[in-house]
Formats: structure tokens, C-alpha cells, sequence
């Protein structure tokens, strides 16, 4: 993030959420871990990064996020105008549903605006709503141990879209749940994203769940970890079961399939 | 088992963990009663001398007849232990949390808190009782012995945080103090209670030592002051009273830190949920 070619304002003038140029990520042995890597992504645009583990995807999304500093290149985020709460702009689901063990569900999705310093009477009605959004407001006052993997999940969820963030991150997030569980939380999220009009980077390892859920799905390859084929995906709107079970998602599939094959070629999978 | 399930389910099967946990507490008391016995039995066959070895039926008369002057001791005890443990908490906690916050302090200072805690006590305590008025070296030991499981163990914690949580936590650009009351502090919760339950025992221990070493020097009345003096002056039966009085309050200063931690760790932590959560 040495000089910037792109200010934030134009970034958001262009219509972008996110914009990287030239990011690299090298570890401190100097071996380049990721990129140079360039990606735009619109704004209310949804995305998925695919790749084979340890190809750097996950480490791309910590970049825009701002938990990984880059070793080169430019990271903008358009933001939010009128946005007062700190870290309004992001919310990040990680892989695990990363709660607090120790408080209930109500505090685990109030903590963003807690840490906001927001007063409780303004965070209470916010907290409530995230978690009618998630389906999970009578279980308000549970603590996580006492939900499924599924419903903690949809608690990370609900802390993530509590702040009203323009963009959301996800790093695998459903990779730990079981189909069932992963098909029904796919729905809801399009649907979450279809009303709220969030910017959504989602990363995956699944062909599958990348062409169900993305406009674009863009393939990484390996080592150092760069952005390969791009694929559109143009499905009906609102998606649903029925696209699942298409002629043209098996298709999309496929492609999706053929141009991730690169990425494990030449390696063996063990 | 399963004939009893198949029997009459729920009951049996509620009985069955009843009955356990009656047994729990029977069988220990069962062999307390037998030991007695059989002691109680063999001083009196062998018509064995008080001043070699009381019977238990003797030590519980002096327990109740020098009830008043172990009934002080055992306060003078009990106060000199609460100081050094909370002295210890407190001291254990903020060392931690500085430590914690400053690599600098932490590289500077933790030797000696290893210096301090592997030195023995009881070598320690008689330099203490020169420089230090007596009351206030016994204090001193206690923390001493207390202390260090309490730094270690909240250091452990508080270096313990979830890498994601903590991700998340800056993400949100929460300040330093918010990370350590919201994330830092009850992430190391438990293992802080942990080091208090063996903070608690150790305290008693240093409380104890410390009151020996004083012993013919000063003017103590403590417990374990007792037990020495007793000694010099052939009492045994004191001895074994007063040492009985001790262990009973070791026991309870154990219990109360174990129960003060099932109540702070009960709706979350997995050392304090029952085996079918």
C-alpha cells in the first residue's frame, strides 16, 4: 500500500467494492506465498475465490480484510458514506464459527457494536434484527455450546452483517458442515445477499458450492498463489433448488472442474 | 445393566448414578471409621503411652478440651493465609497482565519469579524472619508459594486467545483495553481459577512453614506454632489436634475455590459441564 493510483473515492466512483493491485504476500523466508495478484469486484457483486488448500485464497480475503498486511501493492475499499462505526464497512465470517464460549449469543453478535463503543439501547434492537435475519432470535439468550455446528454458523453470520457492513467475507465457512446443513445455508445466504445488495468475496475449495452461490467464480492456482480462469455464472434469479439440479449448473460445473485441473496437475493430492 | 434397563429404565438408571455417588462419599468415610478403629484398638491392646501415640478417642478430647487455644491458633492461621493468597491473587493477576502487555517487563522479570518459586520456601523463611517483623515474613512466605502458580497459569491464559477471535477483535479495531476485558481476561478465566484452587493449598503450606520457622524464636500463635510447641513439651495429642485442624482447613480452603469455580465456569466451560452436555 505504497502510493496510491486509486483513491478510495474513486474506487467507490467506479463503481468497484473492492480493488488489488499487484498485492503480493511473501512469508518471511522470502518465499512468495501469494501474487502478484490484480482483482475488481464490483459493488453488489458476489464472487468466490476456488482453489486447492494452501493456495493462498484464504489469504487474499485477510488482505482485504486488513488482518494480513500485504508485502507489495494497493488494497481500496470503497467505503459506505456516512459510515461512522469503525469496521462498519467489513464483516468476516471465518471457517469456524469463532464465538465467544463464554456469553450468550445475544453478546457473541453485539460484540462489533460493543467494541464501537454503541450504546446497548441502540445495539439491542440491531442485535435482535441480525438474528431474526439468521432465523435465530429465540435463541438469543443460549450460550454456543448449546447449538448445532449450522446454528453457530448462522450466529457468525448474524455478527458479521450486524454492523450493516457493504462488503462480507467469507473463508469457507460452511466447509465443516454437513451437505444438508451447507445446501440450506447456501439458500439463505443468496437470499440474505439478494436483500441486503452486500458486496460478497466468498472463499472455497468447493466447485459445487462456488458456481451454485457466485456471478463470478474466479480459480487460483498454486504456488505462488495467482488468479487464473474467471468464469461468469448466469443463472436464474433468485436461485434456488431448481438451479441446483440444472442442465446448465452440471454444466458450469464442469467448466469450473476444467479450469481448476491445472491448479492440482503435476502434485500429488496426498 | 442392560437387565436392569430393560426392567424399568429411568429409574434404574437414575438410581444407578444416585447409588454411585452415595458410594462416593460412603467408602471414604467407611475406611476414616475402620482406620480409627483399628488405631483406637491397637493403642489400647498394647497399652501404648499418650506421649508415643495417642488414641484417637484422646485427641478428640484435647481437640475439645484446648478448643479455645486452637480455636486462636487456627484464626491467627486461617488470616495469615487469606493475606498471603489474596496478596498472591492480586499480585499473581497484575504481574501476568503486565507481563502481558510489556515482552520488555516479561523478559526482565519472569527469571526471578522462577527463582523465587524453586527456591524452597523453608530455606527462605528463616532470612525473611531477620529482616522482616514476624507477623509480616509469615505473610511474605505465604505469597511467596501462592504466588507463582497464579502468574504462570494467568500468563498461560491470557497467551491462550483464539487466533480468530483475536483477528476478529481488530478487525473491529477494538483498543487494547477492550481486547483484554472482553477477550484476554475470559479467555483466561479458568486457567486463572485454576491457579488459584493451587494457590489456595500452597498458601497454607507457606503460612505454615513460615510459623515453624518462627517457632521457638517467636512469639506466634498460629497453628502450626502450636504443633511446635506442643512438640517441645511432649503434648502429643496437640499435636495431632492441631494437625487435624490444619488438614480440615486445607480441605476447605480447597473446596471453596473449587466451588467459586464451578459457579464462574458452569455455563461454559468444558471442565465444568456434565458428562452429557
Amino acid at each position: 500500500m505504497t502510493e496510491a493510483a486509486l483513491s478510495d473515492v474513486d474506487v467507490s466512483a467506479a463503481g468497484l467494492a473492492v480493488s488489488l493491485r499487484d498485492v503480493t504476500k511473501a512469508y518471511d523466508n522470502g518465499v512468495m506465498a501469494l501474487g502478484p495478484i490484480d482483482l475488481a469486484v464490483r459493488q453488489g457483486e458476489f464472487i468466490s475465490l476456488l482453489g486447492p488448500s494452501g493456495c493462498g485464497k484464504s489469504t487474499a480475503l485477510r488482505i482485504i480484510a486488513g488482518l494480513t498486511v500485504p508485502s507489495s501493492g494497493e488494497v481500496r475499499l470503497s467505503h459506505h458514506e456516512g459510515a461512522t462505526l469503525p469496521g462498519q464497512g467489513i464483516g468476516f465470517v471465518f471457517q469456524e464459527p469463532t464465538l465467544m464460549p463464554w456469553t450468550s449469543v445475544r453478546e457473541n453478535v453485539r460484540l462489533p457494536l460493543k467494541l464501537a463503543h454503541a450504546p446497548a439501547s441502540e445495539s439491542d434492537g440491531r442485535v435482535i434484527e441480525a438474528l431474526k435475519r439468521v432465523g435465530l432470535a429465540e435463541f438469543a439468550d443460549s450460550f454456543p455450546r448449546e447449538l448445532s455446528g449450522g446454528m453457530k454458523m448462522r450466529v457468525s453470520l448474524a455478527r458479521a452483517l450486524v454492523t450493516d457492513p457493504d462488503i462480507l467475507l467469507m473463508d469457507e465457512p460452511f466447509a465443516a458442515l454437513d451437505e444438508i446443513t451447507r445446501f440450506r445455508l447456501n439458500n439463505d445466504l443468496l437470499e440474505l445477499w439478494r436483500n441486503l445488495k452486500k458486496t460478497v468475496v466468498f472463499v472455497t475449495h468447493s466447485v459445487f458450492e462456488s458456481v451454485y452461490l457466485s456471478q463470478r467464480v474466479i480459480v487460483m492456482t498454486q504456488r505462488p498463489g495467482r488468479l487464473g480462469a474467471e468464469i461468469g455464472i448466469e443463472g436464474p434469479e433468485p436461485r434456488g433448488e431448481e438451479f441446483r439440479t440444472s442442465a446448465a449448473y452440471v454444466e458450469y460445473c464442469r467448466n469450473v472442474s476444467a479450469a481448476l485441473a491445472p491448479s492440482y496437475s503435476g502434485k500429488s493430492l496426498l | 445393566m442392560s437387565a436392569i434397563q430393560n426392567g424399568r429404565a429411568p429409574t434404574a438408571l437414575s438410581g444407578d448414578g444416585s447409588a454411585f455417588r452415595v458410594m462416593r462419599i460412603l467408602l471414604p468415610v467407611v475406611v476414616a471409621a475402620s482406620g480409627t478403629a483399628a488405631w483406637e484398638f491397637v493403642v489400647r491392646h498394647f497399652d501404648i503411652p499418650p506421649y508415643v501415640l495417642p488414641a484417637p478417642s484422646v485427641i478428640f478430647a484435647t481437640l475439645f478440651s484446648d478448643w479455645d487455644v486452637l480455636w486462636q491458633s487456627l484464626l491467627t492461621t486461617l488470616l495469615t493465609t487469606l493475606e498471603g493468597f489474596v496478596a498472591a491473587a492480586i499480585g499473581g493477576i497484575a504481574l501476568a497482565l503486565i507481563f502481558n502487555l510489556s515482552k520488555l517487563v516479561e523478559a526482565s522479570l519472569f527469571p526471578y519469579a522462577v527463582i523465587l518459586q524453586v527456591t524452597p520456601v523453608i530455606a527462605i523463611a528463616p532470612l525473611l524472619l531477620i529482616y522482616l517483623p514476624q507477623q509480616t515474613a509469615v505473610v511474605v512466605c505465604a505469597w511467596i508459594v501462592g504466588f507463582f502458580p497464579v502468574l504462570s497459569n494467568t500468563t498461560l491464559g491470557l497467551n491462550s486467545v483464539d487466533r480468530n477471535l483475536a483477528g476478529l477483535f481488530q478487525l473491529y479495531r477494538a483498543s487494547r483495553w477492550q481486547t483484554l476485558r472482553y477477550l484476554k481476561l475470559p479467555t483466561a478465566l479458568p486457567y486463572i481459577l485454576g491457579g488459584l484452587r493451587i494457590a489456595g493449598g500452597l498458601s497454607l503450606i507457606g503460612a505454615v512453614v513460615a510459623e515453624i520457622a518462627a517457632g521457638s524464636a517467636g512469639a506466634g500463635s498460629g497453628l502450626a506454632y502450636r504443633i511446635a510447641e506442643s512438640g517441645y513439651r511432649l503434648n502429643i495429642p496437640r499435636m495431632f489436634a492441631a494437625l487435624l485442624l490444619l488438614s480440615l482447613a486445607g480441605i476447605v480452603i480447597y473446596a471453596l475455590l473449587a466451588l467459586i469455580s464451578h459457579l464462574a465456569l458452569r455455563r461454559w466451560h468444558e471442565s465444568a459441564l456434565g458428562k452429557e452436555s
